[in-house]
């Protein structure tokens, strides 16, 4: 799609909604080098949201709207959970169909994007919980990496299945008490990482969303390497802190104790050898451009 | 955007001339083959312009699905692959309509079972799948045999559901099928249910239209909502999300929209009886013992009645077509002389009697068998026999019923 293609008629302006109008005016559709700083200087992707306040998931929701690389072209899916709130009000088309199919949605709407548009470049991108993921949908998710579907996989993990009251996971730590948990959760966190590299995703990243901009990083290399290459996943830390019992300003903190080096959110990142090649030219080009630049600004000056 | 000019008289990379439907299917020269059922399925979406197949083994649908791989293989098909389960199978051909592509697969028994929650999502998405169920056994002990019980757990799904009795049906269908359900009135999905070994598997001459004409491409912008491919504004869809409200503007948009599916489907009919000359064939309705039936069972009551004729008792015929949308209206007039009516059927519960003694007056003329079941055949004697008991004559015992 090109930004052309939301551009209202003048006769209607004035009836359309606000958001829409702002949505032509100052969204970032198109542009290159959009990431975690527009937000606060152009429309943003997602026009509000319903979630709790001071839910970390409404940062990560924000911070990785503003970092898909070309959301002009960008299909998202999600699944049911707290995401599925969020989801309606996203300035990107979004899909969503069951509980735990959004790795097989996802499998279908690539193929067919590709079927239909050949030689464009069409993303294909998932959002759904760790219960949606790992636990009802990991036939799905892991059978989506067999396949090497060329699409990302992102999943909000925090621990626990946060729509329905907090029940167990199967990401939740062991010993964790929970609804259906009510002992403690018997067997450890699964550690779905490991298993997504073993399954054949080329990059593979685990971290909280404490850090903006490493979110942004850590997006656009996911759906690069996904376009390109093959299946990538994500699986950020979004604590739930009406379940864990902290308060709504204390969500950001919770991330930054999680991610301390001994801690089970330390960042973890693989990268294939294909995909490390790809980040290399990305990273080669992008130098180029600026040295262009630079050199354009000072032969202006 | 979709193409403003008509594509029809062009040609596509496999040579295929995108024909008018209406000519392909009622004016070009058909060609009788001798072909399983099966291979049928194949010659079909050969001719459909099907833009992604999506497979998965289950008896005795795995033929078919296999063939259509083949297509794929000599570039018929947009794509092609084998899912993981029926659940996720039927959630990728979702992912594919829902990104703008004509979508077929082919299911059967307990993988319909399995895939169950993904087909009122199907109709509450708008997405104009196609689905051929070759009807099996579902219960336990586990059975491979023809039995149409599945076909009762569709009805309510808001698919458009169809019944075919023969290959020939199975042919025409597949093709015709995709004209109504993607008509921007209807777009839903259709389940072509066939019995399955007594249709799949079995050898019948078919009339094909030519290998050179096709299907025109779908087009996902005639769809009553968007297409989920970013080639129109994504707006915010609603202010609020309806599945965490409880109050009434949310109750109301979602009873709202299932009427409007359950409309839809309603909708269908006028294209559904252009395209398949009625919802319903008869034969001799002035008769006093009229049989109804859908699927194989049709074809065992015409025999039914050549038997009868030989004994010189009269007997008419209700082949039904489609069951969704419901037939009501031409079952009531077509069994309005009749005294009895007979509904041999291919499962235990007998869903097609009930539905049919729901719909007419004096529903005590309905007699809910011969049934068979978990992958009996029907002889048409046993038929023949009910119809006699019914009149109140002699009948030959029936071997095994030790009377």
């Amino acid at each position: 799609m090109s930004k052309e293609r939301i551009k209202i008629s003048e006769d209607l302006y004035d009836i359309m909604p606000s958001d829409y109008q702002d949505l032509v005016k100052s969204a970032t559709y198109g542009k290159e080098d959009r990431g975690w700083k527009d937000i606060g200087n152009s429309k943003e992707l997602i026009e509000q949201h319903s979630l709790c306040a001071g839910c970390p998931e409404s940062m990560a929701f924000r911070y990785i709207l503003a970092s898909l690389p070309n959301p002009e072209d960008t299909v998202m899916v999600g699944s049911t959970g707290c995401t599925s709130l969020v989801f309606p009000m996203v300035a990107v088309h979004n899909i969503h169909s069951l509980f735990g199919n959004q790795n097989a949605i996802a499998s279908g709407l690539k193929r067919a994007l590709s079927v239909r548009f050949p030689g464009r470049t069409k993303d294909v991108v998932v959002l759904a919980g760790d219960g949606a993921t790992v636990d009802i949908g990991l036939d799905m998710t892991l059978q989506a990496w067999f396949r090497q579907e060329k699409f990302t996989t992102i999943c909000f993990d925090n621990e626990l299945y946060a729509n329905t009251g907090g029940q167990e996971s199967g990401l939740m730590q062991k010993g964790f008490v929970a609804k259906m948990a009510p002992v403690g959760k018997l067997f450890d966190k699964v550690r779905l990482p490991e298993i997504a590299r073993e399954s054949g995703c080329h990059y593979v990243v685990q971290c909280t969303v404490s850090k903006p901009s490493l979110i942004e990083k850590v997006v656009r290399n996911a759906v690069m390497i996904a376009r390109e290459i093959g299946p990538t996943y994500l699986q950020l830390y979004t604590p739930c802190i009406l379940e864990i019992g902290k308060n709504s300003m204390e969500g950001l903190q919770e991330m930054r104790d999680s991610e301390k080096p001994t801690e089970r959110f330390a960042y973890k990142e693989y990268i294939s050898e294909p995909a490390k090649q790809l980040l290399a030219e990305v990273a080669a080009k992008d130098k180029e451009k600026k040295a262009a630049a630079k050199q354009l600004a000072s032969q202006g000056a | 955007m979709a193409d403003t000019h008509s594509v029809i008289g062009t040609k596509n990379k496999k040579g295929q001339t995108f024909t008018d439907t209406w000519k392909m299917m009622n004016e070009a020269p058909r060609t009788p083959s001798f072909y399983t059922g099966s291979e049928v399925i194949k010659e079909a979406l050969r001719r459909a312009s099907c833009d992604v197949m999506i497979a998965y083994p289950i008896t005795p649908q795995s033929e078919a699905a296999a063939l259509i791989g083949e297509l794929f293989a000599e570039g018929y098909i947009g794509d092609y692959f084998r899912g993981e389960s029926e659940f996720a199978v039927m959630s990728q051909c979702a992912g594919a309509a829902f990104g703008g592509a004509r979508v077929f697969t082919t299911t059967a028994g307990p993988g319909t079972m399995r895939a169950m929650e993904n087909f009122p999502m199907w109709s509450g998405a708008r997405l104009p799948i196609q689905m051929i169920v070759t009807c099996r056994g579902i219960n336990s002990p586990l059975s491979i045999q023809p039995d149409t019980l599945e076909i009762a757990y569709l009805l309510n799904t808001g698919m458009l559901v169809w019944h075919a009795e023969t290959a020939q049906d199975f042919f025409d269908w597949i093709l015709k099928g995709y004209m109504v359900s993607e008509e921007p009135d209807v777009h839903l999905p259709l389940a072509l249910c066939c019995d399955g070994f007594f249709v799949t598997h079995t050898k019948d001459v078919v009339n094909l239209t030519p290998a050179d004409m096709c299907l025109p491409p779908y087009d996902p912008y005639r769809s009553p909502v968007p297409c989920m491919d970013m080639e129109c504004p994504p707006v915010r869809m609603m202010r609020d999300p309806f599945i965490m409200k409880s109050n009434y503007i949310s109750y109301a948009t979602h009873a709202s929209w299932q009427q409007e599916v359950w409309a839809a489907v309603e909708r269908s009919r006028k294209h559904t009886i252009k395209w398949l000359n009625g919802l319903i064939e008869t034969e001799n309705t002035d008769a006093e013992v009229i049989i109804v039936a859908s699927g194989t069972a049709v074809s065992q009551g015409r025999e039914a009645i050549r038997l009868l004729e030989d004994e010189g008792i009269r007997c008419g015929l209700v082949k039904i077509k489609v069951l969704r949308p419901w037939p009501g209206e031409e079952i009531r007039e077509a069994t309005k002389n009749a005294k009895h009516i007979i509904v041999p059927e291919f499962n235990v519960t007998g869903w097609l009697a009930k539905e049919i003694k729901a719909t007419i007056p004096n529903s005590e003329r309905v007699n809910a068998g011969p049934r068979v079941c978990g992958g009996m055949t029907m002889p048409p004697e046993i038929i023949v026999s009910e119809i006699k008991t019914l009149l109140g004559m002699r009948t030959m015992s029936l071997a095994g019923r030790g009377s």
